[in-house]
């Protein structure tokens, strides 16, 4: 039954979009997080999404090669490779021997951003699941009216 | 005389299929809006169309035995890819404000199949009854 699957399909988006949303939220609280050395200081973590694929020998592949996907996935979570912001401040009590501290690399206009598309993205499967819902009750009482 | 639910519903019951694996696919191109490399797809209704009248001609049972309404076509050998109106950096070809509408009007197509069929089985209810 195709209907119900959308539940799945839409359920599977919202949870993605529910991390992507949970990564936003620790990169902007540790936007300011400063540290002493490189290898300690927080980087923007960032979601991975990839399509989830069923299961070949449920549903084979038809002539085209083109496989129906079944939602999306969250292959993992990825730290940002950018630099990050080297500040001298030996006042600090973070400051290594040297007086420098150091700043995650979260670019906070970049994580609102994504924080609106996420949100928008969930509000759109949400909408697409009660659709989904309003077509299988109408089924449901097929005959009866 | 034998009474064909297949002669009965006509292509109805096809075409409510026919919507429901349509808005599994749009569903599933939306779920993935934010998936690099993701190509939108979606079913063409002519072509489900065509295969469903095509299988009516080809359906001839030459043995007592052959069951030719057990058949049904193949949907999912219908689906294409989409092109996008604009190319995005990520390889990603949904448009979501398009698939939205188009989710939108399979679902209000999907209940205009339906009440198609459910008045079908209305008449074939009151020819039972006799009323």
């Amino acid at each position: 039954m195709s209907l119900s699957n959308v539940f799945g399909i839409a359920g599977s988006a919202m949870n993605a979009q529910t991390i992507r949303l949970n990564t936003t939220a620790s990169n902007m609280a540790n936007a300011e997080s400063v540290s002493s050395s490189l290898g300690e200081t927080y980087r923007a973590r960032k979601p991975v999404f990839a399509v989830q694929q069923v299961d070949p020998l449920s549903q084979p592949d038809n002539e085209a090669g083109i496989a129906s996907g079944q939602g999306v996935q969250v292959l993992g979570i990825v730290e940002s490779q950018a630099a990050l912001r080297q500040e001298y401040n030996p006042q600090h009590p973070m400051a290594d021997e040297k007086g420098f501290i150091y700043y995650p690399n979260v670019n906070v206009v970049e994580e609102m951003a994504d924080m609106i598309s996420a949100s928008r993205s969930f509000q759109i499967n949400t909408e697409i699941m009660n659709t989904a819902k309003q077509m299988l009750q109408q089924t449901i009482r097929l005959g009866q009216q | 005389m034998a009474i064909s639910f297949d002669a009965a519903l006509g292509i109805h019951d096809d075409a409510l299929l026919h919507r429901a694996r349509r808005a599994e696919v749009l569903a599933n191109n939306i779920a993935n809006a934010d998936t690099p490399n993701f190509k939108a797809r979606d079913l063409e209704f002519s072509q489900v169309l065509n295969s469903a009248t095509k299988l009516q001609v080809k359906q001839v049972a030459t043995t007592q035995g052959h069951q030719t309404e057990l058949l049904e076509p193949n949907l999912a050998a219908d689906m294409m890819f989409r092109m996008p109106n604009q190319a995005s950096v990520d390889g990603n070809t949904v448009e979501v404000q398009q698939e939205m509408a188009r989710y939108t009007e399979n679902a209000l197509d999907y209940q205009t199949s339906f009440q198609f069929l459910n008045k079908k089985f209305t008449g074939l209810k009151s020819a039972i009854k006799g009323e």
